[in-house]
């Protein structure tokens, strides 16, 4: 059992916990993910580590509720317990000095750059950061952005916050101003596509990190599997860093929503069950 | 029945049975056993111990049944298998101990695995309430991985008194016996009895914990860990490198098993873990994990099941009882055809498979009969193809040596890895079956043993 030792709400959707998990948070790198299962008939679902506070035996995880299981977990309270939770996993970002890196994030792609461009600005890198929302409601830990940036963009597709537009207009007229060594992107498939196939037009280097659909998360079952310049990697084993120029990014978009029909009538079901008792909670939580 | 005859499984004479996750073998009776080991000829030189990878003293277990000694039949097994009740169900008898027995010749081998499991279905509980352990000796050991080696390894190391503990990533223990194998073949409940046996002898199992990334082998070595067993298992599953095997509804056998015998996803939406069940399921392979992916989908309610197999039928590595259940279960075996591509539609679903039809040429070897193209309708793939071993723990242990041409982990003939006090056994080493990863895992618990003695 793993305690949830603290939970804030970064926006309506989005919260973010502090899960006590001592050996997770002494190994985690920047890029890692954890897998989670909140009770005994839960999924295992993989989140991206948004941080750590190894003194504190602390991982920080970050969810948007759009699922039965991440609902579920946003249901939870301080002090309530996660059954499993297994990490860190995956294989850590490659931190070194590039020079100029620009890290573009999305949806909870904010959370998730975090760690990773601190760890770039560490190595004396200059950060600037790309960030997409909806709108200013979804633009979250802003103050921990602008920590490790060295320049900053916001947008949101609505102009409510920052730029009216997507990080692709951003992006171009930096790619057309700057040198840039290279370009990172985490956040919704759509967005790291877009973001690839600008930034591959014009050969700058790419990293993307891919979130499949995962069980085991130690490269068993197979159902992250991505075809890498035609052979089979495994997202979390191999990845979940990959270069964005081998990618075959139909596919691994494709197979993304092999269980939609079925992700819905969970969700279906859990909407129904509370949701009378979430809206109070909904209330309360803001109220505080 | 003549005396002579040997007593199959009851269920063999049925036609067509009820199909549900329940186990389908229910074992014998009293009578049955009895009648079956008292047609043990007590040969004076059995060949069938040679034929079993642990060596068990098979004809003495059998006398012991005859005399109605459970108990001490129990102890004959027990002090060479640490889990009967899982080899009995598993082993592929066949091809061990029962090849070997003397009345083999006439097809009438004594049936030694069903002897084996009554003996360990009804001297469970009278044998796991005496201790036999010794006294405690707190010398720490590390096992990495809860499969059918590295319980064994701990089982083993636990009687002599060893400080034992099992670092397992999944959130459950059992390895492969857990997530691999299904319900109808060996019950969880089979499994968690034994593996709580070895947890009453002080077993301590740590879940949630993936060697290598949550702690490292230096970490245990820190924590004062002297000896460390890496039972790891095989892994990563092959695929078969042609086109459109990424198309939807193309799952790999690991995933489909995983999610069936896992994570329950049979009892979805109760569960939260979701499978696809199709109507055409084709499942590509030939060994035993394309029969229980087969098996599996004819029970989640697939209409039709195909096994597509390269070779023909009698080269199929599979235990020969569960092919006959299989068919009987309504499995068709489309031998010697081998898949082309995957074909999908426009939502990039699989619909069918272009295949080949396969054959023998005069020197034996497998050869695509040319312009034999064919299309067999599917609309869900499993991929049986085996599996590769998994180097994470490799990667991320300075030391530790894989060799470079089967990737498996390099051992002694000791089972030692390149790194002393450190021992491999399982699948991790190329040991495929489950009798064969329990094998490594006794040999290790005694070059462990040996290995300490001399710390």
């Amino acid at each position: 059992m793993y305690k949830i030792v603290t939970k804030t709400c970064l926006c309506s959707k989005i919260k973010s916990m502090e899960i006590l998990a001592p050996h997770v948070a002494k190994n985690a790198l920047a890029g890692q993910f954890v897998i989670l299962k909140i009770n005994k008939n839960g999924e295992r679902i993989p989140l991206t580590i948004a941080g750590t506070k190894p003194n504190n035996g602390l991982v920080k995880i970050v969810f948007q509720e759009i699922g039965k299981t991440t609902t579920l977990l946003g249901s939870l309270k301080e002090g309530e317990f996660i059954e499993d939770f297994l990490g860190p996993l995956g294989k850590p970002t490659k931190i070194q000095k590039y020079g100029k890196v620009v890290a573009v994030a999305g949806g909870l792609g904010i959370a998730e750059i975090i760690p990773v461009i601190s760890e770039f600005k560490k190595k004396k890198n200059f950060i600037t950061t790309i960030i997409g929302a909806k709108s200013k409601e979804f633009i979250i830990l802003k103050s921990e952005l602008l920590k490790n940036s060295d320049s900053i963009f916001f947008t949101t597709n609505d102009g409510s916050y920052g730029i009216k537009g997507s990080v692709i207009d951003v992006l171009k007229k930096n790619i057309d101003i700057n040198e840039i060594d290279v370009v990172y992107t985490v956040g919704p498939i759509l967005m790291m596509k877009a973001v690839s196939d600008l930034t591959l037009k014009q050969n700058i280097k790419t990293i993307v990190s891919l979130n499949p659909i995962m069980i085991d998360g130690t490269g068993m079952c197979g159902s992250c599997r991505i075809n890498i310049n035609n052979k089979i990697k495994f997202a979390c084993i191999d990845g979940p860093e990959f270069d964005a120029n081998s990618i075959n990014w139909l596919e691994v978009i494709s197979r993304l929503d092999t269980f939609k029909s079925q992700e819905k009538v969970s969700f279906d079901i859990i909407k129904k069950e509370c949701k009378c008792q979430k809206n109070q909670k909904y209330k309360k939580e803001i109220l505080e | 029945m003549s005396k002579e005859s040997k007593i199959q499984e009851r269920n063999l004479g049925i036609e067509k049975f009820k199909v549900n996750f329940k186990e389908i073998n229910n074992g014998y009776t009293y009578n049955e056993m009895l009648e079956e080991a008292k047609r043990c000829k007590q040969c004076i030189n059995p060949q069938c111990v040679k034929g079993c990878p642990v060596n068990i003293n098979i004809p003495k277990f059998i006398h012991k049944l005859t005399k109605n000694n459970i108990y001490q039949a129990m102890k004959i097994i027990k002090s060479k298998n640490t889990l009967p009740s899982i080899c009995g169900r598993v082993c592929p008898q066949e091809n061990q101990c029962e090849k070997y027995c003397i009345l083999s010749k006439n097809k009438n081998s004594i049936c030694i695995g069903n002897l084996e499991r009554y003996v360990a279905d009804n001297a469970n509980d009278e044998f796991n309430s005496t201790k036999l352990i010794a006294k405690k000796n707190k010398i720490k050991v590390a096992i990495i991985g809860s499969g059918p080696s590295g319980l064994t390894c701990a089982g083993d190391l636990l009687k002599i008194g060893y400080d034992v503990t099992i670092y397992e990533s999944l959130h459950v223990a059992g390895g492969v016996l857990r997530y691999g194998i299904p319900e109808f073949r060996l019950p969880k409940k089979i499994l968690d009895i034994e593996i709580n046996n070895l947890k009453k002898n002080g077993l301590k199992i740590v879940l949630n914990n993936f060697i290598g990334r949550t702690q490292t082998i230096k970490d245990l070595l820190d924590c004062n860990f002297k000896a460390i067993f890496i039972g790891t298992g095989s892994g990563i599953p092959k695929f078969p490198g042609i086109e459109g095997e990424n198309l939807k509804n193309i799952y790999c056998a690991n995933e489909f098993l995983v999610r069936t015998n896992l994570m329950y996803a049979y009892n979805f939406p109760n569960v939260d873990t979701p499978i696809y069940i199709g109507q055409n399921v084709a499942v590509i392979g030939g060994g035993n994990t394309a029969l229980d992916s087969a098996r599996t989908a004819i029970r989640l309610g697939a209409k039709q099941v195909k096994i597509i197999y390269r070779r023909e039928e009698i080269n199929m590595p599979v235990r020969k009882l569960e092919l006959i259940y299989a068919k009987k279960e309504g499995v068709q075996i489309i031998s010697l055809t081998n898949p082309l591509k995957f074909i999908g539609n426009n939502e990039n679903k699989v619909i069918s498979i272009e295949c080949i039809k396969m054959e023998n040429n005069k020197k034996n070897l497998l050869k695509k009969i040319k312009d034999s193209n064919h299309i067999i309708k599917s609309d869900m793939v499993i991929l049986a193809l085996g599996s590769m071993p998994n180097h994470t723990i490799a990667l991320l242990t300075k030391g530790l040596k894989i060799n470079r041409k089967n990737g498996y982990l390099v051992v002694d003939n000791n089972l030692m890895t390149s790194i002393p006090g450190i021992f491999a056994g399982g699948d991790i080493v190329g040991g495929s079956t489950v009798i064969e990863a329990m094998y490594m895992g006794k040999k290790a618990a005694v070059s462990i043993v040996n290995y300490l003695k001399n710390y």
